[in-house]
């Protein structure tokens, strides 16, 4: 009993050897593509959910301009409470935010009584500030991890400057700061806890309560420079982002230009751009992946049209219709590819499978002994399969072509 | 009015900026049911003629008629369609399929030729293909592969397998010039009960003359022209 399938599968079976390399390769080719973007995928969501979860949140809200001098922490350009009640009420209204947490920050001067130095603070509402960016409390390498982020008169600082002023949970401090009128005001706290640090912006802030930030820069009313907003689905960020953007367009400053601005941790981070080199090399693996198969592929089909020339001939003289001498050629190609993705996908999976069991770690920036748990989606798996199959189908394309389009004569004559 | 006319029929090759003609127009007819031999010297064209009579090739000028239809108004599709319901090959090495069974061969035109699936339902093919092993002796090899016969054995599966679809007309391109004296005239004794118990018209072509003795009409070609009208034996 035969039909199609079954001679095009004897056919694989006749050059076993050839055959089996050629499977070899889509394996290889395969496992290079699931493995990266396991690998790879798992490390750059854990880069992101370190970034996103420990600091900066998904989005940022900020006064129009208040980006782009970031690095001096303006005081000028904060939100005036008119302007954060509009934004909470356009964040309250859309359905995809979770939480946000209002920051007030700014730079000052740390002194420990004996020496001085820099210290970037973020005034924060602990409860909002630990919904928001839930990894923050696991960060806290001395001190109590449990409870209120700070209290009023607590300060928690980064570990680095903890080690280079010599001081420790419970030492008391002063920060100095000049509020936006130039004038300079101090205030005593005590240390609450320290934090250790992450790779990107605002990795090495210290955290006061949001009051004393306000107390310590003689603000009047309650300014507040950042809001830091946690969706509920991370994927859908660029959604959100446009809806939270287009929602607070209508907020316009005197000149009737827009009065806010509003960033992905994306946009904000350095990291996006290594995320983007991932993203990108996963795509130059997938097309590696697909020039292997499509060559192996069409090299094993034109050799094996190419030793079967008398065989066309035969079946195309006793009148087996092209049609089906195409079908016969691409269900080779077929055949080969099926084999070739679903050894290459069980190989993937296992291969996955043994680095969670093994539990390797590696290190990133100041953070180390990150677990690598690589996970692949099941459609990123099908995706990867159907793309082999067909780029296997297409590569026999021409060589089954030609094979159909013989002429059956001097097919029969070729030596 | 033959199975297989032929007037003024000329076919010329043409090899660069050279006309080769190989057939310089020729008339014959083939009657139902004969047992037909070209017959000429290498090069004067049988295989050519066979090959336009076989509808792989279009004549150059003049008319071929198979079973009533013009050869010439064929296109690729339809000529294939053509042989396959009403032409048999036998090729002089045999042509197996080398991945099938000796079965499989004989019933290859039933399930990948014929696309009306309904005209050979899966009892009645296989029947058939026992028949038609049964007729030629090769009942007790059907499951061995072309690789595990001798050359005879496969020129004998070769014949059932032009005869599995019951066609009008079986072609014959030398069948014997590959098998040894004895094992030719047993293939031709086979083809001619063939014709006896099926009714087939065979048209065959050689040059051994010893095997031309055994054809009922034999064509004598000479460089492209019939040498007699069809003689009969
Ligand atoms: N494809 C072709 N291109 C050019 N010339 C051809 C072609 N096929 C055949 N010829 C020429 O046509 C003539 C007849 O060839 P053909 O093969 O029909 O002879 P034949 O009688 O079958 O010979 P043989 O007994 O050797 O098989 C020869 O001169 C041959 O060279
Ligand atoms: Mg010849």
């Amino acid at each position: 009993m035969f039909d199609v399938l079954a001679i095009a599968s004897r056919n694989l079976l006749r050059y076993r050897r050839r055959t089996l390399l050629t499977l070899l390769l889509i394996v290889i080719g395969m496992l290079a593509v699931l493995l990266f973007i396991a690998v790879a995928g798992s490390f750059k969501s854990m880069m992101v959910g370190q970034i996103t979860d420990s600091v900066l949140g998904h989005l940022q809200v900020h006064r129009k301009g208040y980006v782009a001098s970031i690095d001096n922490l303006p005081l000028n350009l904060n939100m005036k409470p008119q302007m954060v009640a509009k934004v909470e009420e356009a964040l309250k209204q859309n359905p995809a935010v979770e939480t946000w947490s209002p920051r007030v920050k700014f730079g000052g001067m740390f002194s420990n009584f004996a020496e001085t130095t820099s210290i970037r603070v973020n005034g924060i509402d602990p409860a909002r500030e630990a919904a928001t960016t839930p990894l923050l409390p696991g960060r806290m390498v001395d001190g109590e991890k449990a409870g209120a982020l700070v209290g009023r008169g607590q300060i928690v600082i980064p570990l680095l400057l903890a080690r280079g002023m010599k001081t420790g949970v419970g030492d008391t401090v002063v920060v100095v700061a000049t509020n936006r009128d130039g004038s300079v005001n101090g205030k005593t706290f005590v240390i609450r806890g320290i934090l250790e640090g992450v790779t990107g912006p605002g990795g090495r802030d210290g955290y006061v309560h949001i009051d004393d930030a306000r107390e310590l820069l003689r603000m009047t009313e309650a300014e507040v420079s950042e809001i830091a907003v946690r969706l509920k689905d991370f994927s859908r960020l660029e959604r959100t982002n446009g809806q939270i953007k287009q929602a607070l367009e209508g907020l316009t400053n005197k000149e009737g230009k827009p009065a806010l601005e509003v960033h992905s941790w994306a946009d904000l981070s350095p990291f996006a751009n290594l995320a983007r080199m991932i993203d990108l090399m996963t795509l130059f693996i997938k097309i590696m992946l697909v020039s292997i198969v499509l060559v192996a592929v069409m090299n094993v089909m034109i050799m094996a049209v190419f030793e079967r020339i008398r065989e066309i001939g035969t079946i195309a003289a006793i009148g087996t219709p092209p049609s089906r001498i195409l079908s016969l050629f691409l269900a080779e190609g077929l055949m080969l590819g099926l084999a070739g993705t679903v050894t290459g996908m069980l190989l993937s999976l296992a291969a996955i499978f043994g680095i969670n069991v093994w539990k390797p770690t590696f290190n990133f920036g100041q953070q180390q002994n990150l677990v690598m748990a690589p996970t692949i989606a099941a459609g990123d798996v099908l995706t990867i399969a159907a793309l082999v199959v067909v780029v296997a189908v297409i590569a026999s394309l021409q060589p089954a072509w030609k094979a159909s389009r013989m002429d059956p004569i001097s097919a029969l004559r070729h030596v | 009015m033959g199975l297989v006319t032929a007037s003024n029929l000329t076919k010329t090759y043409r090899v660069g900026d050279i006309d080769v003609p190989a057939i310089k127009g020729v008339n014959f007819a083939i009657a139902a049911s004969s047992f037909v031999a070209f017959v000429g010297p290498s090069g004067s064209g049988k295989s050519t003629l066979l090959n336009l009579i076989g509808c792989l090739d279009h004549p150059t000028s003049g008319t071929l008629k198979v079973l009533d239809t013009d050869i010439a108004t064929l296109d690729r599709r339809a000529a294939a369609r053509f042989r396959g319901e009403n032409i048999g090959f036998i090729f002089q090495d045999f042509n197996l399929i080398p991945v099938l069974t000796v079965f499989e061969n004989v019933e290859y035109p039933l399930r990948m030729v014929q696309l009306d699936g309904n005209k050979w339902p899966a009892e009645k093919r296989r029947a058939r293909v026992l028949r038609l092993l049964d007729a030629v002796g090769m009942t007790d090899q059907a499951d061995k592969r072309p690789d595990q016969i001798s050359g005879g054995q496969k020129q004998r599966v070769a014949v059932a397998r032009a005869l599995v679809s019951q066609p009008k007309l079986v072609l014959a391109d030398e069948p014997t010039a590959n098998l040894d004296h004895d094992t030719a005239y047993r293939i031709l004794e086979l083809m001619k009960k063939m014709r006896d118990d099926f009714g087939t018209t065979f048209v065959f072509s050689t040059h051994d003359p010893k095997i031309m003795g055994e054809a009922e009409t034999t064509f004598t070609l000479e460089d492209g022209r019939l040498q007699n009208g069809g003689s009969h034996v």
